[in-house]
């Protein structure tokens, strides 16, 4: 019996509810999706590299699925409070029938039993159709073999997506049956006939708090751009400030245009008593009052979405951009002529030649043979005097040297005169500093001869091969001042013989398997880019899990609170129908009505991410961040499609729910 | 006088064909410009049913239903939602304020669907405000008044637009009788200065005493029909006891 009503139940309010059913699948299925990566990377045909790479990115998913797990819960919890909310009445005339509080809370375990069950299973199946092209997805960024499609399903991620499900509904149930316990009959049998009552604020107060809101958030998003640079000192406090002041003010400007909104409105008795806008508005106010808090949940979800999103996909773009600008060989060799001695903390020079080419050949192989073209060249690590101080090591390399790289590079070339020297590369902190120096025209005492800068800024050129725009900072000095000196590592650049994707990797496999005598640190193209695709997809793949699951949660937050709102308008759109108002009246008040609600979280949220995406710019500009805009565009797509999608849906179905019911 | 409404032969059935119910069982009446007509019967006598297939809200089975010459049994969709709104006002048992509007917008929301100039609206909004004696609420919301003041603002927005044919349906059923009192009052007030066309539905003697004619309902027929003519109200009320007396016992206990 009780489990016929809950089915009934069930069934009956399908319809209503659907979006938030939809939800709940949509969240299994991108659990399940995102949990079975390290099943996928397994059956992936990848280098020992790629597979650490992806190894560390199944870590840091799962403890970000910790995180994504209570975001779910939460969203669950506020679900079903508003259901149970609804449906008042029903429960009322059970307990008024005789039924014990211990049956009905026995039908809610039921249907939510049911409920988790079915979009376990349907979010499951559809997470397992998904995963395959996920599969895809990881095969194409890590350029692996693909040809052979294997379905793939993944025991493990399978489990903890029911696990953690589970326990999620489990505490619904829990709370379900608190709730019941606590409710009293007369609210119940009442529940419908309690009348809205409207708060009015203070409009004074109101534009008090707002003008302090926005001061506010003025200082936080000062805080996060023009102010960053103090940040430094002091990070966590200022950032902890920054955020809590956003949070805030966030809320505050919610609370404060809420009361204010509808002054303005009225002021406007033009626009305001035409057609229905006065009932239109009054909507909107009545309840952004009582929704100020999930406004500012939901306003700020919004947020990070677009910020973590665009900041991750921009990543990943110019992650991929800086191999490609910034690696024009394939390989580097380096071998050190120097240990560092702890003890004494400086260089101890070995005195023994290093060259590359020799050292392979005394290990029985031929290097040569595997390269098209290359550059042997010599870095010194000198003292350097540079008004009266002694500066700490630095790296030098000589004209002739530095040219013969540019040349295989295809880079500019220099010359200098005697008594000059160029800098090239450097941090953006270094730089900041060499460059004042090199304005001022500062001499160095290299060996024993003053050198003055050839320009007043350090150069673009670079020589090692590196994945990014930051390359550390090289002196280059014309050959003669280097006699006598000597170097601190011999270094080889060049090109494989090797035409296509497979030769460079078969070389590079041969070359990285040769044991030498010596040591010697090499640095590939090859390697260096699926470091930069790892850390690429990294981003890519927790901004996208975090982000659609915020923004899937904050949607459907909006649109159950909008539903279960229809359904106590029922009687107001009804009224309005008896008093002549025509549907076409009455389906332009609602869209306008939903559409504010899902407008105006939605439009701080992104005046919030312009400051966001700014600060995320700055703290991931070691990894430099071209392509900012396109990834933005992408990110605006796909908030468009999901959230305008949640906004449609839920516009269709309060239409079917005050039209049906009349 | 002009025919405002005119009721033709008209039947409205409910239910399958095995089990028939006819809640309205051929009804025929005319009412006048500036009548205040009050329409009696017991729950159940086809009064309410009666009301809402002139209200559009339902449909008649059978027979016409002319309000100002137009048979408004054949209107569909928005001719139909316009009619609503310029021809007729309503008044509700339980007032169907919208309880997120003030007194005022609620008034004025009758103009305003109607596209009525903003600037007028105000205007209007005093006016008949002043008629109802509610301009101390006007800035109140629902939860805020008495049943008696939500019944004057309802009837205010049920006639600000002017409308051809007031329709009340228990009027003074949720209200006090303090208040039902001066709602009827108000009532007549309407119908003799402003000249409008009041039809009421009750099952209270002492309300339909208020009319200018009372028509009697019985099983879905018309049963009587008494008018006021020069009576007092009393000597009126006391005749309208009568006919329900005659009724029967399914309306006595109603008084």
């Amino acid at each position: 019996m009780l489990f016929k009503l809950s089915f009934k139940n069930i069934k009956k309010s399908m319809k209503d509810y659907a979006i938030y059913f939809f939800t709940l699948i949509v969240g299994v299925a991108i659990f399940y999706v995102f949990n079975a990566i390290e099943k996928q990377g397994v059956m992936l045909k990848i280098t020992a590299d790629q597979r650490i790479m992806i190894q560390v990115i199944v870590k840091i998913l799962s403890s970000v699925s910790v995180f994504v797990s209570l975001i779910l819960g939460f969203l669950i919890i506020y679900a079903s409070r508003f259901l149970i909310k609804r449906r008042n009445k029903e429960f009322g005339i059970y307990l008024l029938l005789g039924m014990g509080k211990r049956k009905i809370s026995m039908i809610l375990f039921i249907e939510t039993l049911l409920i988790g069950m079915i979009s376990l299973v349907v979010g499951l199946i559809i997470g397992v159709f998904f995963s395959q092209f996920m599969s895809i997805f990881i095969a194409n960024t890590f350029e692996a073999d693909m040809t052979k499609f294997k379905f793939i399903f993944s025991k493990n991620a399978c489990i903890k997506t029911i696990m953690y499900f589970g326990i999620m509904y489990l505490i619904v149930i829990v709370f379900n049956i608190f709730i019941i316990g606590k409710c009293k009959l007369i609210h119940l049998i009442q529940a419908e006939r309690k009348n809205e009552k409207v708060k009015i604020k203070n409009p004074v107060l109101c534009t008090i708090i707002f003008v302090v809101a926005v001061g506010m958030l003025g200082y936080a998003y000062y805080l996060v751009t023009a102010g960053v640079k103090y940040m430094m000192k002091n990070p966590q406090d200022r950032l902890i400030m920054a955020i809590v002041l956003g949070a805030v003010s966030t809320f505050l400007i919610f609370w404060s245009v809420s009361g204010l909104l509808l002054r303005i409105a009225m002021s406007l008795k033009k626009t305001y008593y035409k057609g229905l806008n006065s009932f239109m508005i009054r909507q909107i106010s009545s309840k952004i009052n009582t929704t100020v808090f999930s406004m500012t949940i939901i306003c700020l979800m919004l947020f990070v979405t677009i910020c973590v999103v665009s900041v991750a996909t921009s990543v990943k773009k110019s992650e991929e951009d800086g191999v490609k600008k910034n690696c024009k060989a394939d390989i580097e060799f380096f071998s050190s002529r120097t240990t560092y001695e702890q003890r004494e903390e400086q260089m101890v020079y070995l005195g023994e030649e290093n060259n590359i080419i020799n050292l392979y050949q005394n290990a029985g192989y031929d290097l040569e043979s595997y390269l098209k073209k290359y550059v042997e060249y010599y870095t010194y690590s000198l003292y350097m005097i540079s008004d009266g101080e002694v500066n700490s090591a630095c790296s030098v390399v000589s004209l002739s040297d530095y040219n013969k790289i540019a040349e295989m590079y295809k880079n500019k070339t220099y010359e200098l005169e005697e008594n000059e020297y160029i800098i090239i590369g450097g941090s953006e902190v270094q730089k900041k500093e060499l460059n004042d120096r090199l304005a001022k025209g500062t001499a160095i005492l290299v060996n024993g001869y003053e050198l003055v800068p050839k320009y007043t800024t350090c150069r673009n050129e670079f020589i090692e091969l590196t994945d990014g725009n930051f390359h550390p900072a090289v002196y280059i000095v014309p050959d003669n001042t280097l006699a006598g000196c000597e170097p601190m590592a011999d270094n080889l650049i060049g090109n494989y013989k090797a035409n296509t994707k497979e030769e460079r990797y078969k070389i590079e496999e041969e070359i990285m398997n040769m044991q030498t005598t010596d040591s010697c640190s090499i640095e590939t193209k090859i390697s260096l880019y699926n470091d930069c695709v790892g850390v690429g997809i990294m981003f890519t793949f927790i901004g996208s899990y975090i982000g659609i699951i915020f923004l899937i949660s904050g949607a459907a937050i909006l649109a159950l609170k909008e539903l279960s709102e229809s359904a106590d308008n029922i009687s107001r759109y009804a009224v309005l129908r008896k008093i002549g108002a025509d549907e076409k009246m009455i389906n332009k008040a609602l869209f306008g009505q939903i559409g504010i609600f899902f407008a105006f979280p939605l439009l701080l949220a992104c005046i919030h991410s312009v400051f966001g995406i700014k600060f995320g710019t700055y703290l991931t500009s070691i990894f430099g961040l071209d392509g900012l805009l396109p990834a933005i565009i992408v990110t605006a797509v796909v908030i468009g499609l999901i959230y305008g999608g949640y906004f449609i849906l839920t516009y269709l179905c309060s239409k079917s729910i005050i039209k049906s019911r009349n | 006088m002009k025919n405002i409404l005119k009721i033709d032969q008209i039947e409205k059935y409910y239910g399958s064909k095995s089990s028939l119910t006819k809640a309205i069982d051929n009804i025929s009446f005319d009412v006048q410009e500036g009548e205040f007509v009050a329409i009696m019967g017991a729950s159940g006598s086809g009064k309410t049913t009666l009301l809402n297939c002139i209200s559009t809200i339902d449909k008649v089975t059978s027979g016409n239903i002319f309000v100002d010459g137009q048979d408004i049994t054949r209107l569909k969709g928005n001719a139909l939602n316009k009619f609503r709104r310029e021809k007729l006002g309503f008044i509700f048992q339980d007032f169907n304020l919208l309880d997120t509007l003030s007194a005022y917008e609620n008034i004025s929301l009758a103009l305003s669907i109607q596209n009525y100039p903003a600037k007028k609206i105000d205007e209007e909004v005093k006016k008949v405000a002043k008629e109802l004696d509610i301009e101390d609420v006007l800035n109140k919301y629902p939860y805020q008044m008495s049943g008696g003041q939500k019944q004057r603002v309802a009837s205010a927005r049920a006639v600000i637009t002017n409308p051809t044919l007031v329709l009340a349906d228990e009027p003074t059923g949720a209200l006090d009788s303090k208040s039902a009192k001066m709602l009827l009052e108000k009532f007549n007030f309407l119908n003799h200065s402003i000249n409008a066309t009041i039809l009421m539905v009750t099952h209270d003697s002492f309300t339909a005493s208020y009319a200018s004619r009372v028509i009697f309902i019985k099983d879905g027929k018309v049963f009587n029909e008494i008018r006021k003519g020069a009576d007092s109200r009393k000597i009126f009320f006391n005749k309208i006891i009568d006919v329900v007396t005659l009724l029967g016992g399914d309306v006595s206990d109603a008084i």
